[in-house]
């Protein structure tokens, strides 16, 4: 008798997922990867370039997309992995409309939810017209025009750190890593694009973490003249030109500050998404004090959940850029196949 | 006479007591201002001296208070109070009608069956002696019920029995041994005389029918005395003591005198009246949800009773009021924890056991030092209104309901102007929480300044905690209204024409507008009119608190967020459409607490406001009826 071909499920089709299978198809394992949204891809569809050397998004998403178009994938889109159980060998995945399937392991890799701008009401999402998140501006450089609601373009643009992020009225503590960088991405972008708007970055620490952030962030700087006060907006309000007025206080000069603004742009962070909480609790999979999933072991065991035949692959265990959501997908895998062999 | 001795125990207790309680009455009678000291000579002569005699019948000996909120832990009180209390004035009565004499002294009523051990045997003197069995049977009742609250606190629906002292303990003993004792003493006096009641004749013949009870019986009378005194002697240093105490408490009260805001006889009264039910812990969310359960307010009276330093305990505690609503003794507890924030620093005594017998031991007032000064506040120029607006600082963080207020007040046609639109100077009630008065009366004084200048008639404002500040500690001549309130007003003259909305929600009373003003029914009457309101467990006065309070600024997040967590499950049971509230703070706190949609009470009404239609589009439909008609 022929040996069954070894199957797993990888729940979640963004980069990590999309990674994972892959992978995991080069190495002849057949791969059923589902996924919530109408097509893989996950955050990045939304990306219109990427830090640091704002390359188009496009070329990550293409090589994604070539990565999975594989004979051993087979992609199930339109639904949610809802829980997933073991039956004596198997691993059974639960999925949205009542259906399974069964497979020999599990890759997790249901990703982040951007924090909901409308829970830090001081800052007037959905009030104000002219309050957008990170999100949304990345939307207007697709479409290449970033201008306030009613059309008009905007001579001052204003980007507030940390929305949601290290926050603990809403309980987040956590810094989700790459909301720093990216705006100094947005920042240079919209320099460029409209090269009389001024720019203005608030923020609490800028943490430019990663290789040619640092050097990002100083370009920013010296050839974009984008502006970065520290300190934290407390509230923000219209005045009757129908212009933002935000209050800020200035924790390096000092004082407190009041700027008009005609764009604020939101730098939300990134949260276990609620999808993947949802399963984890169904499941009994353990989640940290910030929610995200919680490995087996920080140090050495990212990957690991500490259930056998389930692993983590990606931003569900934390923030991370593509590089690392890459790099950490990939050692999924490589923890999959281990497990797979030794049964 | 000599086997009489065993009285002095007794009776060395009881003359003690007595002379202490009025020694110490009468230092707080002589401490107490010379209003207070008015009101009560006068309360003395007049109807609050009857209000007081009805509400001490009423809760110092039925515990009807307790009674409604627990019926075991009532029927406990009572039976102990009350039985003791009829024990004695049917134990005076037997010995006056039945002894010797008349006019004994008090330990002929105690002992009674001691020297008239042949007694009742017949008529109405047996008759007589059921009735006093009976009421020894129903003190006994309630003393097991003690018993059992104490080693299982769970079987009252109480969480848990406060903390106590090694002398509060021996008192406790003492206490408990009293009733016991007075049963086996007289059953076994009986049981050698063949007399007594259904229960100690009974229980009197069983027991010498097995033992020497002639021999016995005096050990047991021993006992009954020494506990007796034991438990008298010790009553001014122990929990205990709240029994005379609360008399005084009741009267006082009746005759007009409250907390204010300064330590006083009155405080020191209301600290030793707290007979640490309880009651307070079980209802406290720090407790419930938070899992804090050291702070709770019969450890600060407590505290405060035994001179220690509690800025700790003063500090961690919500100012929700939960506490005040229940206390059966009425201590005002809120009142009581702000005169203690605004003190300064306090060392820590240990008071030695003969210490707190101290008859003239007073909390002193220590004056705390003045932090920031809001001196550079320039006085703003006048600005004429009818109806002046006021946001708050907390409403600034919401900005959804300044929106939602001005749709509201324009679509009413209120000419209004509104007050801090650009940024105003906070109303001062946060640092008045904090125990900061001196610098909290600047800010009142600028507001003041301003609300005074513009002539105002009405004063409106979107958050509780300004509600109550500008009512309480405010002079003003325009009327101050919560929002709620004023959008009540306009629906009721007809100024607001209102649409309604296929919801069904749950409204929130936020502490400082419920508990805290009273304010009910208009909030509910605004949400009724425009959807369809559902009730809540406990609603109204017992309303939780989101845990959101800027009256603790010591508490953790995460404790915060369980407390948020829990009052949002409690409101959110019947999985409503929407949470309604009326305080910003309260928005901002469940926000991050619940799935469910939250909202103020102005965007509720401003989301049932008509669509403002437009011009040309309602021309271009009256065309279309006309040609309908027409035609
Ligand atoms: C504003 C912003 C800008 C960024 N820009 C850059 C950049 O320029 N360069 C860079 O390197 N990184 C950038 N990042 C980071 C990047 O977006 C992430 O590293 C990456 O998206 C992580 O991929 P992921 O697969 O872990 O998660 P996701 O992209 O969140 O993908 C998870 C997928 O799983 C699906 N899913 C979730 N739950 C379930 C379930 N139960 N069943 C089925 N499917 C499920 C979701 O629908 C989603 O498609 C940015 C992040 C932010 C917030
Ligand atoms: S990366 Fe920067 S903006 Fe994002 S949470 Fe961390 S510090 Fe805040
Ligand atoms: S403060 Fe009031 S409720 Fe609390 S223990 Fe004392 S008497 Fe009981
Ligand atoms: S006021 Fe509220 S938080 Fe404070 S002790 Fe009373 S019940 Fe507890
Ligand atoms: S935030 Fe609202 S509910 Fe909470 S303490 Fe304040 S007024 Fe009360």
């Amino acid at each position: 008798m022929k040996e069954k071909r070894k199957h797993v499920i990888v729940a979640g089709g963004g980069v990590a997922g999309m990674e994972a299978a892959g992978s995991l198809a080069e190495m002849g394992i057949r791969v059923t990867l589902i996924e919530k949204g109408e097509d893989p891809g996950g955050h990045l569809l939304q990306w219109h370039a990427l830090f640091p050397g704002r390359r188009p998004a496009e070329e990550v998403r293409k090589y994604l997309r070539k990565r999975i178009a594989h004979e051993n994938i087979n992609i199930i889109t339109r639904t949610t992995v809802e829980k997933i159980r073991h039956h004596g060998h198997e691993i059974i995945a639960d999925l949205s409309g009542g259906t399974e399937e069964r497979a020999d392991a599990v890759i997790v890799a249901t990703g982040f939810d951007l924090f909901d701008a409308h829970r830090k009401e001081e800052y007037g999402y959905g009030i104000y017209d002219n309050v957008i998140t990170s999100a949304d501006l990345e939307e207007m450089f697709n479409r290449k025009r970033v201008v306030r609601a009613d059309g008009s373009v905007p001579s001052r643009i204003g980007f507030i750190h940390c929305v949601g992020s290290r926050d603990e009225k809403v309980n987040n503590n956590h810094c989700s890593k790459v909301c720093c960088v990216a705006a100094v991405k947005q920042a240079i972008e919209v320099r460029k694009l409209l090269p009389q708007c001024e720019v203005f970055c608030f923020y609490m620490d800028m943490r430019m973490f990663g290789p040619y952030y640092e050097e990002l962030y100083r370009e920013s700087q010296e050839v974009h003249n984008v502006n970065y006060i520290r300190g934290k907006v407390s509230e923000a309000s219209v005045n009757i030109n129908n212009r933002l007025v935000i209050k800020v206080e200035d924790t390096l000069a000092g004082r407190p500050l009041k700027m008009e603004l005609d764009l604020m742009v939101l730098m939300v962070g990134m949260e276990m998404s609620k999808s993947g909480a949802r399963l984890a609790e169904a499941s009994g999979l353990n989640t940290g004090i910030n929610r995200f999933l919680e490995s087996a072991d920080h140090h050495y065991g990212s990957n690991r959940s500490g259930v056998a035949g389930i692993f983590y692959a990606g931003t569900c265990t934390a923030p991370m850029n593509i590089t690392d959501t890459i790099s950490h997908s990939r050692a999924a895998v490589e923890e999959t196949v281990r497990y797979l062999g030794g049964r | 006479m000599s086997s009489d001795i065993f009285i002095w125990p007794f009776n060395l207790g009881l003359y003690f007591i007595l002379i202490y309680s009025v020694v110490r009455s009468t230092i707080w009678f002589r401490n107490l201002s010379r209003a207070d000291k008015l009101r009560l000579q006068r309360g003395f002569f007049g109807m609050p001296f009857m209000q007081s005699i009805r509400e001490i019948f009423m809760e110092s000996l039925l515990h009807r208070r307790i009674f409604k909120k627990n019926p075991v832990l009532g029927y406990m009180h009572m039976s102990l109070a009350f039985g003791w209390f009829l024990l004695i004035v049917f134990g005076t009565i037997e010995a006056d009608f039945f002894g010797e004499r008349h006019l004994n002294p008090p330990s002929h009523a105690i002992f009674f069956r001691w020297f008239n051990p042949e007694h009742g045997t017949t008529g109405l003197a047996s008759l007589y002696g059921h009735w006093m069995d009976f009421l020894l049977a129903f003190i006994l009742s309630g003393l097991l019920l003690a018993i059992f609250k104490r080693f299982i606190p769970g079987m009252m629906g109480m969480k848990k029995t406060t903390r106590h002292t090694w002398t509060d303990r021996i008192a406790l003993t003492s206490l408990w041994l009293i009733f016991p004792s007075r049963l086996l003493a007289e059953s076994f006096t009986c049981g050698v005389h063949g007399s007594g009641g259904f229960l100690t004749g009974n229980l009197g013949a069983a027991l010498s029918s097995l033992l020497p009870a002639a021999d016995i019986a005096p050990y047991f009378w021993w006992l009954y005395s020494l506990s007796l005194g034991t438990f008298f002697f010790l009553l001014p240093v122990t929990r205990y003591f709240h029994i005379p105490v609360e008399l005084l408490l009741i009267f006082m009260r009746n005759s007009g005198i409250t907390t204010a805001d300064r330590w006083s006889a009155y405080t020191e009264v209301q600290t030793h009246a707290c007979s640490s039910c309880g009651v307070c812990i079980s209802v406290c969310q720090m407790s419930r949800a938070a899992g804090i359960n050291d702070m709770q307010s019969t450890y600060f009276v407590k505290g405060l009773r035994n001179e220690r330093d509690i800025a700790a305990i003063t500090a961690n505690c919500l100012m929700c009021g939960r506490c005040d609503e229940v206390c059966p003794v009425g201590i005002e507890l809120g009142p009581l924890r702000l005169i203690e924030r605004r003190q300064g620093e306090r060392p820590a005594t240990m008071l030695s056991f003969f210490d707190r017998y101290g008859l003239t031991r007073r909390r002193e007032h220590i004056e705390r030092e003045q932090t920031q000064s809001y001196s550079y506040l320039a006085p703003e120029k006048e600005q004429p209104a009818d109806v002046l607006f006021f946001a708050g600082c907390m409403t600034h963080l919401t900005p959804s309901v300044i929106v939602a207020m001005k749709k509201i007040l324009d679509s009413a046609g209120v000419r209004y102007r509104f007050m801090d639109e650009q940024g105003g100077v906070c109303c001062g009630r946060p640092l008045m929480l904090a125990g900061r008065d001196r610098e909290a009366r600047e800010l009142i004084n600028h507001n003041s300044d301003i609300i005074w200048k513009s002539g105002a008639k009405t004063l409106v404002t979107s958050c509780p905690i300004c509600y109550k500040v500008f009512r309480e500690s405010y002079y003003l001549e325009a009327q101050v209204m919560h929002h709620s309130e004023f959008i009540n007003l306009l629906i009721e003259e007809g100024s607001l024409r209102l649409g309604y909305l296929h919801r069904r929600v749950v409204y929130h009373d936020p502490c400082d507008l419920g508990r805290g003003s009273g304010i009910y029914d208009e909030p509910r009457a605004v949400i009724s009119y425009v959807a369809e309101l559902q009730s809540v467990a406990e609603e109204r006065s017992m309303s939780l608190c989101c845990g959101g309070s800027l009256g603790n600024l010591t508490l953790s997040s995460e404790k915060r967020a369980m407390i948020a967590a829990d009052t949002a499950r409690t409101l959110t049971q019947s999985a409503p459409d929407e949470l309604i509230t009326a305080c910003p703070l309260c928005k901002k706190t469940f926000v991050q607490a619940t799935e469910t949609r939250v909202s103020d009470i102005a965007e509720l009404v401003a989301a049932a406001l008509p669509r403002p239609v437009r011009k040309t589009r309602s021309r271009a439909s009256l065309t279309a009826v006309k040609t309908a008609t027409d035609g």
